[in-house]
């Protein structure tokens, strides 16, 4: 198993009040993400545990476009992997952050 | 004195061989293999019938027994390399030249037994190509076909399954061939008659019923949410945009999500009777709740598919239907549907290099070609216009030419990456590899970069009509290819000019938020509900009914 | 903004076991137990480079259905098979124990199995779960709390779960549930393709499948593949629970023995369906869950309080 970390600073707090969020499962080609409200200000960390070794650039990208795109200050990001596509990480992340988002 | 009657002599000898085995055309099974070895003779052109549905299997079981020192050195012309026997021709020293189209269940085997030098491969055509050759330079000597039932004159009746035998029976009859068909039943009378007996030289009662590949049916439940996502993409951003009526889908997951939102997304944006109306289709089960909410005029199909006899049976306004209520198809008309008669192709692919030239081969596997390459073609001859074809030939020019000609729509629909974290977008295709490894003239090639017209990935289209320069084709592509290599080597500045221009455009851009794309878009979302969806009258197969 | 996936309609065959609980239980009554963010995860799967899940692949808590408190676990078939281990084992355990010893805590537990038995690789944990789970819920029901079985997820409830379904105080399951012991594939192999065709989806579902399981009684109520048709099965059930005692296990073995008896010598699903008086039976296979359920509860042997 792999384990990554990525920590960025987004542009801003992500809005909304919900403290935790779970989207996903681990399955093959699927994953798991867990988003928790518990960092400072903007900060934002990723953290991904990986079957799969030698993605390392892919999942840079994947979590750079992500955090450019959606701004998740304050979150942070849990990954268990079941060996999923660089897109359906995106999404799942898109959609953790839109259920971080509600009111 | 100059003998111009040789092949009708040589038949008649033929005939003479194999009436030995027969009662007037009627020969039992345990003398099949006997009667092959009378009417075949070493170097013949055979042809088994099909390519990728129905199989003489039979008769392929038979001709695998024969003797190789009585039957050695055939030229194998068929349009499928599918079943095990077909293979165990050339490992047997029966067959030793090839001629094909479809190898999709073999396409393993294939590249092993070329390998051992055992096969000496002519080339890997399409459906048509093949066909076509059938009346030029490679008409076979025999043909082994495959109906549902026969009389005892030799009428031969294939229900939805006629598919090819016009086409291979024609060219097999009018010059000199033999002709011997494997049944599931001989009777008194036919419903109708799809080949007449005097096409027909020999007739076998199978014991079992010809099996039938089940190779349209794809399960609504393993729809992704990003697949519904480059659908909607198509929908809007492709047929809303050109009115696109008349068209052709390839077989897929993608393309079964388009078929599974027209009567739910399609229909939200008022497109019902504006697109997807007359259609050169495989009856795609996928199909049916669109049809049943009024969206098609008329479908022409290929081929069959299992399970869907009574429901096209119960809807003759739709499918090309017999005086018998049954379908009939043909997959040499429906291919001349495909290039001439529609506006669009669409349909999914393994490999896309940055010139758009896109390919299914990969090192260790050969498939062969299929129909893809001429549907996913823009024919040349085509000389009628539509809105469609004007408008994207327009789109392909600067001005107003004062020669113009249209083109057909030509998309391919992929996902950045398949299975197995393996990227669709490529600097290079493994087909060049496999060209040198088995020293082939051509690099197989699905469909060429200068047919494709758009390529729809869930990232965004890429309209290369509108591309004027390689590099603004290359950029296009690398624009839409998402994370994978090609795609995060992108000149970002470059793609968002294109993306002014209007050459890449991303779901916002045509109003479509990706996280709207969900599952309980499609109309049926497993093989139970497109059941509920038909009355009932579609019969899965059983390997699909997990009820 | 109405979540589509737990909507009353939404397939529960194709949902996750959050989904699953969200789907079945009175909106926002939901409070679960050990969630994921408290990490507790399987410590065995990375030796073998597998991913584990924050939740060991089973949501545990207790919220409401219909305004009754009830305690819940859901299994996430599509985690590991939704499989038997340490802590997916304890978890279930656990909260069975919970209602047996504590009179304070809803005294109804709904287990919405979708599990293919014992995870490989935690095997010994995962079978001395099965026993200890099967002890709690023998021993909760001896205590009074209702132990009901919803089986309908793509994992069915095979091996360990097959046992656990059969040792609850009832049981529902939709068409595309099943419940078995040995999985198809294990007959095949042992028994050859000629016994039992694993690829032959169609058999497997007549045998296994919710409407036979059903109509020989081995269910208690057939539900609608949907949230709403769980919740209506769910209630149903609740609502007459059946007395465990020395008179209620022997009037179940009669019971069995009885079945044994009656079909021991068929072959197939259908051929039981025609014992049990049923004129087509080869139309169950596409009937309609309103028609089927009438049906079902028409016939003697379905209804039984000693399954």
């Amino acid at each position: 198993m792999q384990t990554l970390r990525f920590r960025h600073t987004a542009k801003r707090r992500l809005s909304g009040k919900k403290d935790e969020a779970i989207i996903g499962v681990v399955a093959s080609g699927n994953l798991e993400v867990l988003l928790e409200r518990v960092l400072p200000e903007a900060a934002c960390e990723v953290d991904i545990a990986t079957p799969l070794s030698g993605y390392d650039e892919t999942w840079k990208a994947v979590v750079a476009e992500f955090v450019e795109r959606s701004s998740p200050g304050g979150l942070r990001i849990s990954i268990n992997d079941g060996g999923a596509r660089p897109d359906t990480v995106y999404l799942r992340l898109m959609q953790g952050s839109a259920l971080m988002e509600a009111e | 004195m100059a003998d111009w009657q040789s092949e009708q002599r040589a038949r008649g000898e033929r005939l003479a061989a194999g009436s030995k085995f027969a009662a007037g055309k009627i020969v039992a099974p345990n003398d099949a293999t006997a009667l092959l070895e009378a009417v075949i003779r070493p170097k013949d052109r055979i042809c088994l019938e099909g390519d990728n549905q129905k199989q003489a299997d039979f008769l392929a079981a038979c001709l695998a027994k024969a003797d190789p020192k009585v039957l050695h050195d055939l030229h194998v012309v068929q349009s499928g390399i599918v079943l095990p026997e077909h293979i165990d021709l050339f490992e047997k020293g029966i067959a030793k030249k090839l001629d094909f189209s479809f190898s999709g269940p073999q396409s393993h085997a294939v590249p092993r037994v070329l390998k051992s030098g055992k096969v000496e491969l002519g080339a890997i055509h399409t459906y048509i190509e093949l066909f076509a050759r059938y009346f030029v330079d490679l008409t076979p000597h025999v043909a082994l076909s495959v109906a549902r039932s026969a009389d005892r004159q030799g009428n031969l009746y294939m229900g939805p399954n006629t598919e090819d035998s016009p086409s291979v029976i024609e060219a097999t009859a009018f010059k000199a061939g033999i002709v011997v068909a494997q049944v599931n039943e001989i009777v008194d009378k036919l419903p109708r008659v799809d080949i007449p007996g005097d096409r027909v030289d020999f007739v076998v009662a199978a014991p079992k019923p010809f099996y039938v590949e089940p190779l349209f049916t794809r399960d609504p439940a393993s729809i992704t949410e990003i697949q519904i996502l480059a659908a909607m993409m198509a929908i809007k951003g492709i047929y809303a945009e050109y009115g696109i009526k008349r068209l052709n889908h390839g077989i897929g997951f993608n393309t079964a999500a388009i078929e599974l939102l027209l009567p739910t997304y399609a229909e939200k944006l008022g497109l019902k009777g504006k697109i997807a109306t007359h259609w050169a289709l495989n009856p795609h089960p996928t199909l049916i709740p669109a049809i049943e909410s009024g969206w098609v005029k008329q479908i022409h199909s290929f081929g069959s598919e299992v399970g869907m006899d009574a429901y096209m049976r119960a809807r003759s306004d739709i499918y090309f239907t017999g005086r018998d209520g049954s379908m009939s198809s043909n997959r040499m008309y429906c291919q001349l549907a495909g290039l001439y008669a529609t506006d669009l192709f669409i349909g999914s692919t393994l490999q896309i290099d940055l010139n758009g030239n896109s390919s299914t081969v990969t090192t260790d596997r050969i498939a062969g070609f299929g129909g893809a390459p001429n549907m996913g073609s823009d024919a040349h001859g085509r000389r009628h216009p539509s809105e469609p074809w004007l408008k994207a030939g327009r789109e392909a020019v600067d001005g107003h030419p004062q020669l113009m000609r249209g083109r057909k729509l030509v998309v391919q629909l992929v996902e950045t990456f398949s299975e197995k974290m393996v990227p669709v977008f490529v600097e290079k295709l493994d087909s060049l590899e496999l060209a040198e490894k088995f020293k082939l003239d051509l690099a197989p090639v699905m469909i060429y970069g200068d047919d494709v017209t758009h390529i729809v990935s869930e990232e965004g289209i890429a309209n290369l009509l509108l591309c004027r320069t390689a590099e603004e084709r290359e950029q296009a592509i690398r624009g839409i290819a998402g994370f994978t290599d090609v795609g995060r080597r992108r000149d970002r500045k470059m793609v968002e000019r294109l993306r002014e221009r209007k050459i890449i455009r991303r779901p916002e851009d045509l109003g479509i938020n990706p996280l709207d794309a969900h599952r309980s878009m499609l109309a049926a979302r497993s093989i139970k509900e497109l059941m509920h969806w038909s009355g009932n009258l579609y019969d899965p197969p059983n390997k699909f009914r997990n009820w | 903004m109405e979540d589509v996936t737990t909507s009353g309609r939404a397939s529960w065959f194709q949902a996750t076991a959050r989904q699953r609980v969200e789907g079945l239980l009175d909106p926002n009554s939901f409070t679960e137990f050990l969630g994921p963010s408290e990490r507790v995860q399987s410590p065995h799967l990375h030796l073998f480079d597998l991913p584990s899940a924050f939740d060991d692949g089973v949501v545990i808590g207790r919220g409401k259905l219909d305004g009754k408190d009830v305690l819940v676990a859901a299994q996430e078939g599509q985690f590991m098979g939704g499989t038997f281990a340490e802590v997916s084992g304890a978890k279930l355990v656990g909260l069975v124990r919970a209602a047996r010893d504590h009179r304070n805590l809803p005294q109804t537990v709904l287990l919405l199995m979708d599990s293919g038995g014992v995870r490989l690789q935690e095997a010994n944990a995962g079978e001395l779960a099965v026993a200890e789970l099967m002890r709690a819920i023998v021993q909760a029901r001896c205590a009074g709390v209702a132990v009901i079985a919803l089986v309908g997820g793509r994992a069915g409830a095979f091996g360990g779960a097959g046992l656990t379904t059969a040792t609850c105080s009832r049981v529902g399951v939709s068409e595309q549930g099943r419940i078995a012991v040995s999985g198809p594939e294990v007959i095949e192999t042992n028994k050859g393709v000629e016994e039992f065709n694993a690829e032959d989806k169609a058999l497997v579902w007549s045998t296994d499948g919710g409407k036979n399981r059903r109509l020989l009684g081995g269910a208690d109520a057939f539900a609608e593949d949907s949230m709403e048709g769980f919740r209506a099965a769910a209630k149903a059930l609740m609502a007459k629970v059946p007395a465990f005692d020395l008179k209620t296990m022997q009037a179940e073995q009669e019971r069995l023995a009885a079945r044994q008896k009656r079909f021991g010598a068929c072959d197939d699903a259908v051929s039981m369906w025609r014992i049990l008086g049923i004129k087509e039976p080869e139309a169950i296979r596409d009937m309609d869950s309103k028609e089927f359920t009438e049906l079902a509860n028409s016939i003697k042997e379905c209804n039984h309080d000693a399954r």
